[in-house]
Parts: structure tokens; sequence; C-alpha cells
């Protein structure tokens, strides 16, 4: 414990603490020189391209790709052009820039993933420089060329190419740049000697930074911080000078003595930290600036590359890892010498506590005299989050523990997340493993992000034991573990489809919300159809299995399974899937295996193909339907001729499909549709497409008579409807000796009531009487009501001696002109209710 | 606004408001100003969801309805159109792409209704203008919140999809709807069903539960048994006339998503000195909804109790005016004062619905409506059902509606379980005759689905169903109804009786009849998360959602609403349907007519 303070440094106000993370588990013979190499943030992996600048094919670079810790993920020869720079994406891809431009994307085990080119461009004026930068869009490209032009992606998964405007005076490369998101838009900053320009989209702006040392020439060096934020330059008279990345603010100047030109330089800033500082990086010499003029230098034996974080500088070398940052507040307050802030009494006290010893008392009464239990707590559990060494972190967490006990109503939940948090941490910076996150740098990454780097490092059951441990939702946590590691799984090509098929099933068997789709995809893009197939069976999702069956080829399952979603566009689309895929033959036979598939491409080809539609009928020999599909077509028919010889063609289908009432009837049509032209033709009325009835009504009204009663006889129209449709068309005409003479001809099936209602409908009184003595008894009243005769009406009622009747009489006498008749009327109800 | 969708047992609101939250974030995706490109079939269903002012606020400044050739100009960034997925619409929708104004580009979206179709996407880049589209979504309407205790799906053609055409896509999107309101209102645990389409719906929604394992709601359930009925199992009850209020306007007026237009003569303002000179030509536009209260009062009575309701409605208006002259003190005053508008909102109302009911009347006095009225019952009572009926053959003679004919006839099909060979040709050949042969596909589709059907060897079963389930009931109670008979004043609605049974004494007291009805019967049960099992007060409802696929009645409705309100019933009524129908749209749309569509 008393060495906690050992590796701090002072810088003005801070100190500055250097942490061994890991002794590198690599044997590189010659460390780092001469290597191109690229580390990933967030304690990610490192990537090693020895002897890039060799061209010759007999002695091919080597690409070494190793965790943190120096772990070996991989190893191959490289075998494509010139690397110009390595890089990670932030899902932990290795980016490789090479000299024409083309981008290779390779996984963490070093496994081609895919290929993309900046653009014709930059491939035809080559790569001078690049540099690979993290927005919040994704991981992003830029390129300077040999034309002397900046091109940039901001996006590798989502490419869109900008070519941003040209610097004025560049003749070379720049002396420095670097690239910085801000206001949503990625922009390049460049340094041409003193000058310095901000490239956006459209244009190129001269800035200068406020309070730049004037006996600066040129500036050398440059780097952005972390969060964008805050701008570092190095000038070629050794002073750096250190601002806001807008430019509009001036945070610091440093002389750091040294005017050669520096290896690396980097932000080494916590959040909430107390000063900005950066680290520049000589040969063999570490120097950190701050506000003050003092620095801190380290020397360091060995060739060395600095990887900005968060929250301070990682620096690798050949045979060690370790983090550079300013101590953060917690810490300092318990550890620093002499210290009295409540955390450092607490600690003190729980020593004590350890001795049993009765200072702790008194330490303890020191705190809580001044109130400040609560705090010392929080310090602890705070700076144990800070301190690398499990040993720091439980003594750390024992004192906060300790002083709780003295607390009521303290909310626990700070100190219960801080020891997951560490549990989890400590397992992962564990050398296995090698992710060397700080608290912060977790916090930041989220738990899910964590989850992801190690199921991209296929440490499955790491991944799940964390989800398990931080009870993160199945859906999110153990579930997602175990679909990736099921689509890895897939991939073991030693293994057999069945036990690879059952030992997935096994392990997901639980595990809510799998997408056995996905892993099935992923079998089959390793040529595994067979195990795609079983492992497509597990998915409860049957609409997710169809675009795979359909790309698979298995297009009778696809069909089967569309039809159980129960969706039918699914359905759809695989039908017309087939229908271009298969010949005909096979598509028909197929949709006939599958009703619900046929009846709904019935309804497709209804619309959209009636051809189709005649040929799956003919197929299937549905001679009703065939009748009906000709019926239907024969209206679209212009010509008459045409349009019998379609109805002819529904006869014989209707024949076939013994459906004797729809044949009879479509030959009534035809033979209608004949007579109705003839008499077209000779009459010159226009009667086609009239319905039987129309037509007689037609000729009655302009007095074919005739012609009317031989369709009548012709086609074995009832009496009865012959009768109420002569009368009404003569009715209609207002022709009432035709009428009368109808009506003489013989006895009406319709009785006499309906011609007298038809005269008064058509407002001829005196024509209507004539039929009211023809009315039936039963229908007198109604007869004589309906000329309007009240007294006739009321000499039936009473005659009848029907008692509704003559109150139906009673309803319609008016009581100022019937007086006499309503008397009339009354007595007879009288006796005929008596009876 | 949607107040008449939060007096139910369920607040069917917490629906209407996720669909205008969906409806808001789509439209908010085409940032700028908008012009929506409306498939005009949709434009009722979404005036059920959101108002044009709600587009308005969400920078909608022009709609035009979908049609060929080119959008209209307007000055707006984006064009999105609002589609069912249907390929005849894609075509439309491409040739407006297709000749957009290539200098003056516009951004296009589409907004599929209820859901996106690859076939409609494959044909849209056959077409070659897939990729003109900024945005294709879907929204997601399946149930719409029609009124308090009902949910239609808006969906006209369902019936004949689902029986005639064997397509059963809006069972697809019934499903899908129950999922939507599971997550919206706790699993249901209990699902009942009748008939092929409802064992369809069923096992889609316990598939959907499988899949979507593992995001389980958290939701305490709302309704405790969900009763899936196909309405091929209830032919007869739609071919009826309904005889509520509310069923009535629907069968003269027809009331199309909430909306009912009614002839102008009625309701002209009686201004004086003008004497009704300029009567109003345009139809006169009601929305028709429980959050009128005087509506909601009258619209399930049977309509000879109407008249009573709507005078002593009167008298406690015009007593409520009086008032005024009670009112001594500046308190009293301002008290009256406060009241006015809702007492001149309640005369309006009444002044509208006694309206409507003269309009009513003038037609259910009439001679014709009552001849055809006693046919009705004659058949539902089963008399003469089996031979050629002269008041159906006199209609056809003098040429009466052919849906009126079809209604009969079929209805005395239904009644009989088929009809002789002999009876049934001779009245198709009488149609075929009097209203033209083009009507032969109209009459094979009414076989299909089986409301025409010769009678086959088997017995005639629909006495049997007729007394064991009461359909009819001698003493129907028009003024105070004692039994759901009172909805078509004698015939208890089948539909309704099976419900009502299933709620007590169940289902296993009438096997031999649900024997007799088409369809599988079923039960199923899905399991609720533990600690969501509901603990039912004594004396508590259950609460029960009925789904009709291939749509209801109002009379139905009104039917299912008695039940609710029956003291000891113990059980209340939520009613879900594919469309709410009557006879002759019902009728309508399972007629093919080979002349339309004719170029």
């Amino acid at each position: 414990m008393a060495f906690v303070t050992a590796n701090w440094n002072p810088l003005g106000e801070a100190f500055y603490r250097k942490i061994e993370l890991y002794e590198m588990g690599w044997n590189l013979k010659d460390g780092l020189r001469e290597c191109l190499v690229a580390a990933a943030p967030y304690g990610g992996p490192i990537a090693l391209l020895k002897g890039h600048n060799r061209r010759s094919p007999s002695a091919r670079p080597q690409l070494e790709i190793y965790s943190s810790s120096g772990v070996p993920l991989a190893s191959f020869t490289w075998k494509s052009g010139v690397v110009k720079q390595l890089g990670w994406t932030v899902s932990d891809d290795l980016l490789c820039v090479q000299e024409d431009g083309t981008v290779l994307v390779y996984d963490l085990f070093g496994g081609f993933k895919r290929h993309f080119s900046m653009g014709n461009e930059v491939s035809q004026s080559q790569v001078l420089e690049t540099k690979i930068f993290h927005s919040p869009y994704g991981t992003g490209v830029a390129i300077f060329t040999g034309a002397l032009r900046f091109t940039l992606a901001t996006n590798i998964d989502d490419i869109k190419l900008r070519r941003l405007p040209e610097v004025p005076g560049l003749q070379g490369a720049p002396t420095c740049w670097a690239v910085l998101t801000q206001d949503r838009q990625s922009k390049v900053l460049v340094a041409n000697g003193s000058h310095l320009f901000v490239l956006d989209n459209t244009a190129c702006t001269h800035v200068t930074p406020p309070g730049l040392s004037p006996q600066a020439t040129s500036i050398v060096h440059m780097c952005v911080s972390f969060s964008y934020k805050y701008l570092a330059l190095l000038t070629d008279s050794g002073h750096v000078w250190m601002g806001t990345s807008n430019l509009k603010e001036k945070l610091s100047e440093v002389d750091t003595k040294i005017k050669s030109s520096p290896k690396q330089m980097a932000w080494c800033r916590r959040p909430k930290s107390q000063q900005p500082s950066a680290v520049v990086m000589w040969d063999g010499l570490l120097v950190v600036v701050g506000e003050c003029n003092e620095t801190i230098q380290y020397h360091l034996d060995d060739d060395s590359i600095l990887v900005p974080e968060l929250d301070g500088v990682r620096i690798i070398s050949g045979t060690h890892h370790e983090l550079l940052q300013e101590v953060p507040g917690a810490c300092e307050e318990i550890f620093k010498i002499a210290s009295m802030a409540p955390g450092a009494l607490l600690l003190e006290a729980h020593k004590e506590y350890e001795k049993e010893s009765q200072k702790a008392d008194e330490y303890l009464r020191e705190i809580k005299e001044q109130s400040l239990l609560s705090e010392a707590v929080r310090q602890c559990v705070e700076a144990a989050g800070h301190e690398y060494e499990p040993e720091t972190q439980k003594t750390l967490l024992r004192a906060a523990s300790f002083g709780k006990c003295f607390l009521s109503n303290f909310p626990p939940e700070q100190f219960v997340i801080m020891c997951r948090d560490l549990r989890v941490l400590n397992a992962v910076r564990d050398f296995t493993v090698g992710i060397p996150l700080t608290h912060t740098q977790f916090k930041q990454m989220t738990v899910q992000v964590l989850i992801d780097r190690l199921v991209y490092r296929k440490l499955y059951p790491l991944a799940i034991e964390i989800c398990r441990y931080l009870k993160t939702p199945e859906y999110q946590g153990v579930s997602r573990v175990l679909k990736h590691w099921a689509c890895y799984k897939v991939q073991q090509k030693e293994e057999s489809d069945e036990i690879i098929a059952k030992t997935v099933s096994v392990k997901l068997a639980d595990a809510a919300g799998i997408s056995y789709s996905e892993i099935a995809t992923k079998a089959y893009e390793s040529g595994r159809t067979e195990l795609a197939i079983k492992l497509l069976e597990f998915e409860p999702r049957s609409g997710e299995q169809v675009p795979l069956l359909l790309k698979m080829k298995k297009s009778p399952l696809a069909l089967s399974k569309a039809i159980e979603s129960g969706d039918t566009d699914l359905v759809y689309t695989v039908v017309m899937y087939l229908k271009n895929e298969l010949n005909r033959g096979d598509f028909f036979m197929m949709l006939r295996n599958q009703p619900v598939a046929l009846s709904l491409y019935k309804q497709f080809c209804k619309h959209q193909e009636q051809d189709t539609l005649k040929d799956l009928f003919n197929q299937d020999d549905d001679h009703e339907e065939l009748g009906n599909f000709y019926v239907k077509s024969s209206y679209k028919e212009q010509r008459l001729e045409a349009r019998i010889a379609l109805l002819q063609s529904a006869v014989d289908e209707y024949y076939k499909a013994k459906n004797e009432f729809s044949a009879k009837t479509t030959e009534d049509e035809m033979r209608l549709l004949r007579f109705q032209r003839k008499l077209e033709e000779e009459k010159g009325e226009t009667l086609v497409g009239f319905s039987l009835h129309e037509t007689m009504t037609t000729l009655l009204s302009v007095g074919l008579h005739k012609h009317a009663e031989q369709l009548y006889k012709d086609f074995r129209v009832p009496d009865k409807r012959f009768w109420w449709l002569k009368l009404k068309a003569l009715a209609v005409k207002e022709d009432w000796e035709e009428l009368e003479k109808f009506a003489k001809s013989k006895k009406s099936p319709i009785g006499y009531l309906p011609f007298v209602e038809v005269c008064i409908k058509h407002h001829n009184k005196p024509e209507a009487k004539k039929y009211v003595s023809k009315v039936t008894p039963e229908q007198k009243v109604k007869a004589h009501l309906a000329v309007g005769d009240m007294e006739g009406a009321a000499e039936a009622a009473i005659e009848r001696r029907n008692e509704s009747e003559i109150s139906t009489v009673l309803s319609r006498c008016s009581t100022t002109t019937d007086q006499l008749l309503m008397e009339r009327l009354n007595r007879a109800k009288a006796t005929v209710a008596k009876k | 606004m949607a107040s008449h969708l939060y007096c139910g047992r369920v607040n069917l609101n917490i629906l209407r408001e996720a669909a205008r939250k969906d409806l808001r974030e789509f439209l908010d995706k085409c940032s700028g100003s908008k012009a929506i490109v409306w498939d005009e079939y949709l434009t009722g269903p979404f005036g059920l969801i959101a108002q044009y002012s709600l587009l308005k606020e969400h920078e909608v400044e022009k709609m035009f309805t979908l049609k060929g050739g080119r959008i209209p100009s307007a000055a707006v960034k984006n064009i999105v159109f609002f589609v069912r997925p249907r390929l005849e619409l894609m075509d439309i929708i491409a040739e407006n792409v297709a000749s957009e104004d290539k200098l003056q580009p516009r951004e296009f979206h589409i907004l599929f209704v209820p859901r996106r179709s690859l076939l409609c996407e494959q044909r849209l880049k056959e077409k070659g203008v897939l990729n003109s589209f900024t945005n294709i979504d879907e929204y997601i309407l399946d149930l719409i919140p029609y009124d308090g205790d009902l949910l239609s799906m808006e969906s006209e053609s369902s019936f004949r999809e689902c029986y005639l055409e064997n397509d059963q896509t809006s069972l697809y999107h019934a499903a899908k709807g129950l999922m939507t309101l599971q997550a919206l209102y706790g699993t249901i645990p209990q699902i009942f069903g009748k008939g092929e389409c409802a064992r369809h719906v069923a096992n889609m929604m316990l598939r959907m539960k499988r899949e979507f394992a593992g995001s389980h709601t958290q939701i305490l359930p709302v309704f405790d048994t969900l009763l899936l009925l196909d309405r091929n199992v209830d032919l007869l009850t739609p071919l009826a006339t309904q005889l509520t209020y509310e069923g009535l306007i629907d069968e003269i007026f027809s009331i199309t998503n909430g909306y009912v237009k009614l002839p102008p003569e009625k309701f002209a303002q009686k201004k004086q000195g003008e004497g009704g000179k300029d009567l109003p030509t345009e139809a006169k536009k009601l929305q028709l909804n429980s959050a009128e209260e005087l509506y909601a009062e009258i619209r399930d009575k049977n309509f000879n109790a109407v008249g009573a309701a709507l005078s002593k409605k009167a008298k406690i208006i015009s007593a409520a005016f009086e008032e005024r002259h009670n009112a001594k003190t500046v308190g009293e005053i301002k008290q009256f004062v406060s009241q006015l508008p809702h007492m001149q909102a309640a005369r309006s109302s009444l002044a509208n619905h006694t309206s409507i009911a003269e309009l009513i009347k003038d037609i259910t006095t009439s001679e014709e409506f009552f001849d055809s009225l006693t046919v009705e019952q004659e058949f539902m009572t089963g008399v003469d059902t089996d031979k050629v009926s002269t008041y159906i053959e006199d209609c056809i003679a003098q040429k009466d509606p052919l849906i009126k004919i079809l209604r009969l006839v079929c209805m005395q099909s239904v009644c009989n379980n088929g009809l002789k060979q002999k009876v049934l040709d001779y009245y198709k050949k009488e149609i075929l005759q009097t209203y033209g042969y083009k009507h032969i596909l109209t009459l094979k589709n009414l076989e299909k689905v089986g409301l025409l059907k010769p009678q086959s060897t088997m017995r005639n079963n629909y006495p049997t169903i007729r007394k064991t389930l009461k359909l009819w009931m001698e003493d129907a109670n028009e003024q105070n109804p004692n039994d759901i008979s009172y909805v078509y004043s004698g015939y208890a609605p089948l539909s309704v009786r099976l419900t009502q049974v299933l709620a007590r004494p169940g289902w296993r007291s009438i096997e031999e009849v649900l024997k007799m009805l088409p369809g599988p019967h079923f039960e199923e049960r899905q399991q609720v998360p533990t600690g969501l099992h509901k603990k039912r007060q004594p004396g508590e409802n259950r609460t029960t959602l009925v789904f009709f696929l291939g749509g209801v009645t109002y009379a139905e409705i009104a039917a299912l609403r008695f039940l609710s309100h029956m003291e000891d019933s113990g059980t209340e009524y939520i009613i879900a349907t594919t469309k709410l129908i009557n006879g002759t749209s019902w009728i309508k749309s399972l007629m093919d007519n080979p002349e339309e569509n004719l170029p």
C-alpha cells in the first residue's frame, strides 16, 4: 500500500502515473522497429506489419495480430500490394490501406472479409498518407493523394467518398495533418509550414491558433484529443500549443526545449481533469506537458508507440505495455502523502481496525465530526474503480464497506455496482483475455459493446458468464452471445452436420429470441446447405425461413413454410420467384400440391394474367371454372359472333362439368342474343345485351306485341311474370286500349287488382275503375279504396262482414264529408263484432 | 376528440393513440413540406384515427387522390403515397413517378397500409421506379377503434376473399391485429372459436406468440376471453332486416366509416321569411357514435321504441330550458348559462334524430316493407320454406331491386338448409331472365359461399338449431326487452346466441347443434406469466372480445350490448370485426358483374 504513490510524478497541480499493464507475451526479435503498427483504442488488438516497404516477392512482409497483452491471434504473409496504413474499425476489424487506394478488411483472426476502393482518383494518383479515424457515424478513412488532395469516407460501412477542396500553396506533403469531427461533419486540419487550414466539404479556410508563439516558423506535429474537442500543436521552436479544436481558445503553451521532430504526440487528458496535457515522444524520450513550465520526462529503452485513450495514453514497446494518465481525483485525495481527505482517513481507520487498534475509532470520529463519512465512502468506492491492482481495489472497497456500517440510509447501489464492474474488469484485463480497460473507458463503451468485443474474440464462455453475472436481459445478453457462438460453430468444417445441428439446438434450446435463420445463413454461406436446412427447422418464425430457403433453391420447402406463416404476401413472393425459376409445367405441378398457393396465384392471374388463369383451370380439368371464364371473356368481346362463340365454349365446358342448368341458361342467352340481333337489324331497336325481361318490355313499348309473345313462349316465361310485364309496359306507354284488350284476352293469372293499381299509378282513375269490378272479393275493398271510391269500399267491406276491412275503410274516411258512411260502417262493425 | 373511445369498459383510446404515434413518426421521417396522395379507399379508415389537423401539424400541405398520369403540381418537398399493397395501385404510382417533372424533383415516399409487400415492391422494381423512393414503410392499421366497444378492420372484401376466393390475407391481418391488441392489453388467456377461419386465425395467433417468445408483455390481461366466430357459421342473421334504430339507419342510408349521409330536405334550417325556398341540395353528413349522448341511448333500441324515447327526451330538454324562468338569483342564472351549450347540443341532437326517425318511419310503415318483413319472419320460423314463395315471385315479376330478391332467396335457402333443386333452378332462371344473364356469375358465387344451395339428402336441421338455440321468440318485447330477440322483433341472432351460451352455461350443453354448424369448434389456452393472473373482485364482470370474421351487423352489436348491460349477465363484450355489414352491402360484395372493368 505504501507504494501506491511510487509511480506518481507531479506536474503543476496534478500528478501523473505510469502503470504497467502487461509484460508483452509476444516475442519480437527487433521490437517494434521498422514495423507498421496499429493498436485499437479501448484496449483493443494490435496489428503489426513487418517490413512493409519490401517489394520483392521473395521477402514478403508478415502481418501479425496480437491482443493487448501480446498473445498472438493471427499471423500470415502479406501477399497483396504495398500497405500504407493499418487501422482498426469500431467493430474490431482490421483495415489495411494500400498504396493504390484499395482498403482490405480482415477480422480479428486474420480472416479476409472484403475490400473496397477509395475511388479512381486515389488509385491513379496513389496514396501518400492516410489516417483512420472514428466518428459517431462509424469508422472513417482519410487519404492524402499524390495529387495533393484529400479524399475522405466518413463511414466505411456506407461509403460516400468526398474529395475535399484544394489547399492553397501546397507543393508537397503537408508538414502534418489530422482529422476531426465537428458540427456533425468530418474535417481535415492541415499545416503547411506555419499556415494552418481547415478543410470541410465545401471550403478551405485559413485559420490562426490564438496566441501561438511567434518564434515558430512551422507546425511540425499536431494531435486531436479523443473527444475531438482539443487540439495540440508542436512547432519547430519546440513549443507545444494547446487549445480548443475550434481554435477559439488557447489553454496553454509550453516550451519543451527540444527542437527535433518527434515521433508521435498524443493528448493525455482525462474527462474532468484539472489541466490540459499532451505527451510527446522522441527517440528514447517521452515528455508530458501541461500548463506549467515544468515537464515530466520518461526515458524509453525501446521503440514504442502511443495509443491515445479517453482517459490517458497507452505506451506499447517491444516488451511492455503501460498506461500513462493523470491520477484521478479520488485516488489523489486518498493516497496523496499526508492527505487529510475523508477517504484517506477512512482508509486509515480501517487499517487500524484490522490491526484491532482503538485508533480506528479516533479516525472514524474525526470523519464523523465533520459529517463527511458518506463522502469518505464515496471516495473509497470511486478510487477503487480507478485502481488497477486487485489488492488495492479490495483494500479500498473493504474500507468503504467498513465506513458504510456507520451510516444509515446510505444507498448501496454505488458500492454494489462498483464491485460487479471491477469483477468484470479484472476478468477482461487478465493476460489471457488482454483487454486493459479502465473503469472510465468501460462505462463509456457500455457492457453491450464489451460483450461484442468478447464475441469478436470468440471468448463465448466469458461473455456468457458476464451477461449472467450482470443480469443482462437475455435478449441482448446470453441469446446474442449464443447466436454468435452458433454462427461460428457452423463454420467448423471438421464436425458433421448432425453433430453441429444437435450441439447448436441443445445449447440454444431455452434461450429466448434466437434467430436460427441468421445462423443457418452463416452455415449456407460456408457451403453447408444441409446443415442450414436442419438449423432452419428450429426457427419458430416461418417467415424468416423463406428468404434463405429460396436462396438455397429449396423452393418446395420455402413454399410450404411461407404458407405455414399465414403471410400471403410471403406466399406470393415465393410463387413469383418459382414462376421465374421453373418451367411452366413444373411450376403448375408445384402449385397443384399447394392449394393455398394455387388459389392465391389464381387471384393474381385474375387481375394480371387472364390467359394463365385459363391454363390453370385446364390443368385441373375444372370445367365449371372454365365455363365461367368463357362467360366473363364473352363480355369483353365487341363483336356478337365472337361473343356467341365464347358462350358456346362455355356451354361445352358446363356440359363437361355436368352443370346442365348453366349450360341450358347459357344456350338460352345465345338464343336471345341472336334473336335480339335479328330484330335490331329488322326493326332498328337497340336490344342486344338486354335481359329477356327488358327485351320483352322494349318490344311491347314499341308495339311489337307478336315478337314479345314469341319470346314469352319460346323461353317459357311464367304467365304471372309476363302479365305483370305486359301490364306495366302498356301502362308506361299509356296504351289503355291495348291494356283493356289484354285484360280481356283471358283470365288474368295475377288477378285484376294490379290493373287497378298500375292505372292509378299512372294517374288514370277512369281506366282503373274499369277493372274494379273484376277484382276478386278478397281484394274488392283494396281496389275500391285505390280508386278513391269510399262508398264502394264500404259496401264491399260490409258485405264481406270483415271487421278489419271495415276498420281499414273507417280509418280512410274523412270526418267532414263521409259522416253518413262512417255511421253505417260503425253499425256494421258492431254487428260483426257481436257474432 | 375521441371521447367515444373512453366510455367503454376497455379504454380503446390506447390503441388509437398508439396508431396516431406511429403515423406522426412516419410523417416526421419525411422531413419538410409534403403532399399526401391517397388510395381513396383508405381515407375513411384513416378518418377514424386522425383528422386533417394532425396531418397539417406535420407539414402536410396538400392531399390528392391517387390516379394515373401526373400528380398535380404543388410546391412541396415530399410526395407521400398512402396505399394498400395492391399491384394495380403500384402501376398507377409508377406512372405518377415516371411522369414527374425532372426539373423540379420531389422526394417520394410510400406508406403501405396495413403492411408492406414484397410483391408490390417487386412490381415497382420491374417498373424501374423502386429506387425513386426515399422511404418505403408500412403503417400497421389492422384493428381500428370504431367506438367505445367496437373495433373494425374496415376491410370490405374480407368475407368474399375468405370464403369465395380462398385468399386468407385478411385473416393474417386479423391475427396480427390481435397480437397488437395483446401487446397493449395483455395476453388473452382463453380463446374459443367456431369455424374454419376462426381456427386459422387462432393457429396463426398461437404461432406468432411462439415467434415472439422472449418478449413477453408484462401487462395485466384486460380481456378474459376471445371468441372467434366465422360469419359462415351464421349466414342467416345478416340477411334479415335489422330492426334497431342504428340497424335501420344502416339498412336504409348505409353507414360508412362511422358517418351517414342523409337526404337534406328534412334538415333544412327553418328560418323565418325564407319559407323553405332554398332547400339544401348536398346530403347531410352526420357522425354517429356514442360520444353523442342521445344516440348512445337510442341506437340499440328496437325502432318501435325509439319514438317514445325521443318524446321523453324532448320533454326533459324543454323542461330544462324552462328552468330559466325559475332562475332568479345571479348565481342561478349563471349556472343555467353554464349548462346552456350542453343543452343546446342536446337539442340539436334531438332535432337530428327526430328527423332521421321520421325518414325511417316513412319506410317502415310502407306496405312493401311490411310484406317483405312478414316473408322474412315466415322463413325464419320455418313456414313454407320448401316451396317457391309467391311473394318472391311477385317481386321478381315487378322487377324489385335485385339485391332484395337475392337476400330473400338466400334467406329461404339458409332457413331450409338448401332448396329443392327444382325450386332453386326456378328462382335462378327467373332472376336471369328478369335481371339478365350476366348475373349467372353472382349466383354461382352465392352457391360457392353456401348462401344458396341445393338440398342435400341430409335432413333440414335448421328447425333443430332454431329450437335448441331459441332463435325465434314469439313474445319479443320491443319496448322493454328481456331477450336479444328484440333486435329483429322475434329473431334472436344465432351468432349472439352462441356467444350467450358460451358465457353460460357453456358450449358443452349444445354440442349437437355446434356439430350441425359448419367448421370446427375449439378452445385454446394461452399461458399468462405468473403474477399477471387476474384476481377478480366479487361481482366484477368478465370481459370477452368477440371477433366476427367476415363482418357483423349493427343489430348483432346491439344484441351483444344488451347482454353486457343485462343484470347478472356477468360478462361484458367488446366487439371486433373485419367490417360492419348489412345484408345489402354483404350481398353486393359477393356480386360479380362481367360488364364492369371493361376497357
